[in-house]
């Protein structure tokens, strides 16, 4: 199963080279990783999308939240939330089909941001299916290049992320293997 | 305070002429520090010339190498449960640490590790002596810190302290630029600032009154229980709650490597070591068991075996400190994460006779297993000494004396483990979970110098004893009086016996004589005509105390000899090659493959 864990860190050098080193170390397969500044200077926040199941979870909860500098680690999987992933996206516009690919621009509420004799640079943001499907549908444009954020999520709810998260339970309960 | 004198006229420096090194090792004071094992260079420079200025108070122990300094640092905080702490230059000094600090993470030693490096202005220029020592050490540190300000440093030092001794222990990492060392301070420091760790709540959790009734009815409840027990004990001060607790209730302990002295040795309820060389009436118990009470244990794979198959039968009660532990390895059916001293203290106070299970029939198939499968060994009835038969003859000779005992890795170490009985925790050393090789001799080191007047022991193995042999020059010239009892064997002899075991005994670089000499290929008729190298000569050129034995009729004698002789010595004690540590259940098999002959 598909997770999303939001991890709050502290603000400093080294943080994320820990982090990752943590996860290739103990073999966890991590699909998307996103940092970035917060509304508090000494914190950063840091989004994982983690594929795994509940016992694998688990332990990627664990091992983060051993490490010093990390904050507070919460998984979004099962809540109300939004999750975006922006992508900006280089395509040919050789074959004289500025015009077509404008128009498929207005349908996926994306944006152009460049304009050149030869291409357009898109700028696209939404859900991974969003992303995806624009993909599949400027490649017989050809696409010269793009590049993608990993993914980011909040919770849908008028208080922080982690303070909505605080009254869940601790993952302590027996994975369901472990009733007799 | 003969040590001391040379600096008889030190006194602590006024804030006004005191630099960042300074700083630091008064830092290490107020954090009730009085031995580091440093050893010093270019960038560490500063922090040696501070501690002269207070050696009245602060004994600073040269190893012979920094690995010794690490591993003596942890041989000290082992035997006594305060804070080790090791001091390398930058660069290789620093990287000389990591096997030390790769050890302290693996069986939670809380240890503070120092390292010089070069100026800030340098870092990242490939400068002289500089490695990324943080970078290295990210994964084998519970933290790490380069302090890059020199307001910084009390605030470092008092946190790395915390982390090191609070929740799961570990070792912690201080980078010390040396510019940073040679700042000098404009205003007095303030050595207890406010730590800054928003992410660490290490409070172990409060044991709930129901979690604690909810283990005592599984109690109850249990025909067959077991108390499992490993280093999360030591580390929580817990012996003396699950005395009271395994008496009270009659269950039979059985304790981990790192667990050894958790429970006493000859209480009949012990059953002793469990796991790949545990006994088999530990690993009987532990099969059919239908309780299980882990209590600071990590269900390890040299415990566990075949995982899946480990302890099947039973309900599990896992208590430690670490909530990544809790299913980490084996699911658990009452997972409690708290300090285990609080929750054996729980149960002690809030079990009544009600809760009491009757176990009898359990504790007497135990006693049967027991009966039917001690530990043994065969005598070969000649006058060689096997290894088995020499440690016992060292518990017989000191179990009066409450000594220390470290061991390097290997046979050696687990034919200690087993024929050496501990009657109390922090006696015991041994590198667990890492198996390093060369750790008995300096952690022995480390050990003597925390408990000047008592009797230390190394264990030691010639494989093993090699790779830290520099460190006789410690003992010798820091006036450390460890005996070191070597079973010389000639070989790397759990490899050896893992090439008899599993490839046709094809020796494969196990030997360690030279290469020309039949052994080397497996070709000896067992006789070891001159064993290799001479380490009483070695040790004597150090100027320790040493001789031979190779006779068991003079081998009760000649142990006697070591233990009365002052100051440090060297037994060497030549065994034949050909024994194997038995029991063994193989590497990912189970407690049905165990082989007892």
């Amino acid at each position: 199963m598909r997770h999303v864990l939001s991890a709050l860190v502290m603000n400093q050098p080294g943080v994320l080279a820990h982090i990752s080193g943590m996860l290739a170390s103990r073999a966890f397969n991590i699909e998307s990783l996103a940092v970035g500044a917060t509304e508090t200077p000494e914190l950063s926040r840091m989004t994982f999308v983690v594929k795994g199941d509940d016992r694998v979870l688990d332990q990627v909860r664990k091992q983060l939240e051993k490490i010093i500098t990390v904050v507070k680690v919460i998984d979004f999987s099962n809540q109300n939330f939004v999750e975006r992933d922006l992508m900006l996206i280089k395509v040919s516009t050789d074959g004289g089909q500025r015009s077509a690919i404008h128009e498929l621009v207005d349908i996926f509420r994306a944006r152009i941001v460049d304009v050149g004799p030869l291409h357009v640079m898109i700028e696209i943001s939404g859900q991974e299916r969003k992303i995806e499907a624009f993909i599949d549908i400027m490649r017989p444009y050809g696409i010269i290049e793009l590049v993608r954020t990993g993914r980011i999520a909040l919770l849908r709810s008028a208080v922080s992320s982690e303070d909505v998260e605080t009254e869940q339970p601790r993952s302590l309960e027996p994975p369901p293997e472990a009733m007799v | 305070m003969s040590i001391a004198q040379k600096h008889a006229e030190s006194k602590p420096k006024t804030h006004a002429n005191m630099n960042g090194a300074d700083i630091l090792v008064e830092a290490l004071i107020r954090q009730g520090v009085d031995t580091v094992f440093a050893y010093p260079g270019g960038a560490s420079m500063p922090i040696h010339q501070a501690l002269t200025h207070r050696s009245n108070v602060l004994r600073t122990i040269l190893p012979r190498h920094e690995q010794g300094g690490a591993f003596a640092a942890e041989g000290y905080t082992r035997s006594t449960g305060k804070v080790g702490v090791c001091i390398a230059t930058s660069g290789p000094g620093a990287t000389n640490l990591v096997t030390g600090l790769a050890d302290a993470k693996m069986d939670s030693i809380p240890m503070v590790a120092i390292t010089g490096q070069v100026a800030r202005h340098f870092i990242g220029t490939d400068a002289f002596q500089e490695t990324p020592i943080v970078e290295v050490c990210r994964a084998i540190t519970k933290h790490h810190y380069m302090v890059t300000r020199f307001e910084d440093i009390p605030r470092v030092v008092k946190e790395a302290f915390y982390l090191a001794t609070s929740g799961r222990p570990g070792p912690v990492l201080i980078d010390f630029p040396k510019d940073v060392q040679l700042e000098k301070s404009t205003v007095a420091p303030d050595y207890d600032p406010p730590m800054n760790l928003p992410g660490y709540r290490p409070e172990p959790r409060s044991v709930s009154s129901a979690q604690i009734r909810q283990v005592l009815a599984a109690i109850k409840r249990s025909k067959r229980p077991i108390l499992y027990v490993g280093g999360g004990a030591i580390n929580s001060s817990a012996s003396e709650e699950l005395l009271k607790f395994a008496e009270r209730t009659g269950i039979p302990v059985t304790m981990t490597l790192m667990g050894l002295g958790a429970f006493p040795g000859s209480h009949p309820q012990s059953l002793h070591m469990l796991g790949m060389h545990g006994t088999v009436y530990a690993n009987y118990a532990i099969n059919e068991a239908d309780l299980l009470l882990a209590f600071g244990v990590r269900f390890d794979d040299r415990v566990t075996g075949k995982v899946s198959e480990f302890a099947r039968h039973g309900k599990i009660v896992h208590v430690d400190s670490d909530p990544s532990e809790i299913h980490k390895n084996k699911a658990a059916h009452i997972p409690i994460v708290a300090d285990l001293r609080e929750v054996l203290a729980a149960l002690n106070r809030d079990m009544t006779a009600d809760d009491l299970p009757d176990i009898r029939e359990w504790q007497a198939q135990v006693a049967e297993w027991r009966r039917a499968f001690p530990l043994s060994y065969k005598d070969p009835g000649d006058d060689s000494i096997l290894p088995q038969y020499a440690i016992s003859e060292l518990h017989r000779q000191t179990k009066d004396r409450d000594l220390y005992l470290a061991v390097g890795v290997g046979q050696h170490q687990m034919w200690a483990a087993q024929y050496y009985k501990f009657e109390r925790p922090r006696r015991w050393m041994s590198s667990s979970g890492l198996g390093a090789m060369g750790f008995g001799l300096p952690a022995a080191m480390g050990a003597q110098a925390a408990h000047p007047g008592e009797l230390v022991i190394d264990i030691d193995g010639d494989g093993s004893l090699l790779m830290n042999i520099q460190e006789f020059a410690t003992l010798h010239c820091e006036k450390l009086p460890v005996k070191i009892f070597l079973l010389n064997n000639q070989h790397l002899g759990m490899v050896m016996q893992w090439e008899d075991r599993f490839h046709e005994g094809n020796r494969a670089h196990t030997y360690l004589g030279p290469v020309d000499h039949p052994e080397a290929v497996g070709k000896g008729t067992g006789e070891i005509a001159a064993a290799y190298p001479d380490f009483v000569q070695i040790a004597r050129g150090f100027g320790l105390s040493a001789r031979h034995v190779r006779s068991k009729a003079e081998f009760p004698q000649a142990l006697a000899e070591m233990l009365s002789t002052p100051g440090p010595y060297l037994l060497d004690i030549l065994c034949p090659y050909q024994e194997h540590v038995l029991p063994m259940i193989p590497g990912g098999k189970t407690v049905k493959d165990i082989i007892i002959e």
